[in-house]
């Protein structure tokens, strides 16, 4: 059974700390190129069809911005 | 599929606890404060008791956890959080009360109380982040400050002669009596913290047979005050913190 997974950063909270990055077991995110306007580069999904919805990311964000959404394929 | 099909309500699989309110938290980025609190929120809300939990705040950089976690809380003078907490679980012993201490506030200032509400077996949740230095100062040496680590206070690393030793407060608060649940943790990756949350769970669910306190120190970095990137200061805490201050139960009974 695979899964396929989504997430959604809430960009305006974001800090760019990037422990969601170092944690993310598929390469999913990265640091995007623009900021947000507190100035952090935000997280983001550079390669959404890695996902697998595994919440690793959102379990390790110290802020709470990540929603994880995951599908059965 | 595509992405926007997968971001439906019914396929949500971890979202933010409801119990953290929306306030974006002062901590810097990729402290463990803001995982710590979550899990707590989690927990909270796992167990459907967000109306009977009492918080007590420290002094330090979770002074403002308040604003952060939507239960009712207490303020403490510095150290002060324990006797707080025990007047507070004497006069209402049906609510779950929890202090969040981190090392100046709980291993420094507080050594008197901790040790005290301890040894009196009060039935309350102490959590105590150890991140080895004042955070909210400005990276002052603490009294669990490594060997050799750098402060602001130290900036030729703390020496034996000068400085004495790193204070193991865990080890001393496991040998007392009125301790029942007394363990260390960590919250750098998915799997410590999924351990750290179930540590805190069985923590709060001991307050409730009132077999005595329950002791949780969270190894933590704080890594503006190290001078590190976030995921650089996690490295630094696994390569050199975990070796002094070791995971696992030092106590359950």
């Amino acid at each position: 059974m695979a899964f396929k997974g989504a997430v959604v950063v809430d960009t305006e909270k974001c800090k760019g700390c990037g422990v969601c990055i170092a944690n993310c077991p598929t390469d999913t995110l990265a640091l995007a190129n623009k900021v947000n306007s507190k100035g952090y580069p935000y997280a983001m999904m550079a390669n959404p069809d890695n996902c697998i919805g595994c919440a690793n990311c959102a379990i390790v964000c110290p802020d709470s911005v990540i929603t994880v959404y995951k599908v059965k394929i | 599929m595509d992405t926007h099909d997968i971001i439906k309500p019914e396929n949500l699989v971890y979202g933010k606890s409801k119990v953290l309110t929306d306030t974006v938290m002062h901590y810097c980025p990729g402290c463990t404060h803001g995982v710590v609190h979550k899990i707590i929120a989690e927990v909270i809300e796992e167990m459907d008791i967000q109306d009977r939990t009492i918080g007590v705040c420290p002094v330090g950089c979770a002074v403002f956890a308040y604003k952060y976690i939507d239960i009712d809380w207490q303020q403490a003078a510095h150290g002060r959080a324990p006797a707080l907490a025990t007047a507070t679980k004497r006069l209402y012993p049906d609510k779950y009360v929890f202090t969040y201490q981190g090392d100046g506030d709980l291993a420094s200032i507080g050594t008197a109380e901790i040790i005290h509400a301890c040894n009196r077996g009060e039935n309350i949740v102490v959590i105590f982040i150890n991140n080895a230095i004042y955070g909210m100062t400005g990276g002052q040496m603490a009294p669990t400050t490594l060997l050799g680590m750098k402060t602001a206070t130290t900036p030729y690393g703390r020496k034996a002669e000068l400085n004495g030793y790193p204070l193991k407060i865990t080890e001393l608060v496991a040998q007392l009596e009125g301790t029942c649940y007394v363990t260390r943790q960590s919250a750098q990756n998915p799997a410590s913290v999924r351990k750290a949350k179930k540590a805190i769970r069985k923590a709060f669910e001991n307050t409730t047979q009132r077999k005595g306190t329950s002791f949780i120190e969270i190894v933590a970095a704080c890594n503006s005050n190290w001078k590190m990137a976030p995921v650089k200061a996690n490295k630094w805490m696994e390569e050199n913190m975990f070796p002094f201050y070791p995971l696992g139960d030092l106590k359950d009974r």
